[in-house]
């Protein structure tokens, strides 16, 4: 596992961050785009963790991903409940109005 | 190069392509199946740096509930059909703007002066026991608070999910009508009919 340096790891999940925020930013009219966005993001996040983690030789790393897994496991829940409840209410998923929501 | 270093080349070359087809396509169906790729190449990685549990984890949850999540609502939304084609004219300048980002994230982290070596471990990594059971021996003593936490928040985007979805009409519930219960009483519901020998009942 050595042979593999640590910035690496790092270059690849810089990669991954950049890549999620680009979908972000391009995809603005697609809700789902940009829910699967912020999951390449926090894999990335992930990624700096657990690589982190075992070139430190410190177990906080991974435990703070176990975290970050939850965390993003319930964002995902959440958001796509409130896709499928948009969805049912205006019959299509644009960003643009998302506004509406405020009441 | 050795073995190692080519499986790391393989899967972040897999994960960083599938991860592009994931921001770039129209097809939320080929969307999703590209991230799925994605979590399973960054499980790999892990697997690779030594972090077993995480990558299982990965894949269970990841794969196992996030992704078919994912999966179900875009099926079941059929967004596809009404999604219109539209040129974003700011492209290139978004594009630039995560370039020059890369770019500098990429120089802090390549050139940063830390000295990773004077960081003192809190939690050193045990090399007699396998990483499940270190990471369990740390999370269910130093850290039963946050684990806890986690597990209300878990708990409560469950509820949340619950109840933002559910429909309240009475043609999708069927409810128990406790005052309809409660308030039934003999009259009303019973009748005694004397029945004579060979004539039925006419009711």
């Amino acid at each position: 596992m050595y042979q593999i340096q640590q910035h690496y790891f790092t270059t690849l999940a810089t990669i991954l961050f950049c890549i999620g925020v680009g979908g972000i930013f391009l995809n603005r009219k697609n809700i789902i785009s940009i829910l699967m966005s912020i999951e390449l993001m926090l894999l990335a996040v992930n990624i700096n963790f657990v690589s982190f983690s075992v070139y430190l030789h410190d177990l906080l790393g991974q435990i703070f991903a176990i975290f970050v897994l939850t965390v993003a496991g319930a964002e995902a829940a959440i958001g796509l409940a409130i896709l499928v409840v948009y969805f049912n209410n205006r019959k299509n998923i644009e960003l643009e109005n998302i506004s509406s929501m405020k009441g | 190069m050795n073995f190692t270093l080519y499986l790391f080349y393989i899967f972040s070359f897999v994960l960083i392509s599938s991860s592009l087809v994931v921001v770039s396509t129209r097809n939320m169906v080929i969307a999703v199946i590209f991230l799925i790729l994605a979590f399973f190449n960054v499980a790999g990685l892990f697997v690779l740096l030594g972090a077993e549990y995480l990558a299982m984890l990965l894949v269970v949850v990841y794969v196992g509930a996030i992704a078919v999540l994912f999966l179900f609502v875009v099926m079941m939304l059929n967004v596809d059909a009404e999604f219109k084609e539209n040129v974003n004219r700011r492209k290139p300048l978004i594009t630039m703007l995560i370039v020059i980002l890369f770019c500098e994230i990429f120089l802090i982290t390549k050139f940063s002066t830390v000295n990773h070596a004077e960081i003192t471990a809190k939690y050193p990594t045990p090399t007699d026991v396998h990483n499940t059971k270190a990471i369990g021996k740390i999370l269910y003593t130093d850290f039963i608070l946050p684990f806890q936490i986690s597990g209300a928040i878990l708990f409560v985007a469950m509820i949340g999910a619950i109840v933002l979805t559910m429909k309240t009409e009475a043609r999708y519930i069927r409810k128990q009508s406790i005052f309809a219960q409660v308030s039934r009483s003999k009259k009303d519901t019973l009748e005694i009919v004397k029945v004579k020998s060979g004539e039925g009942i006419d009711l």
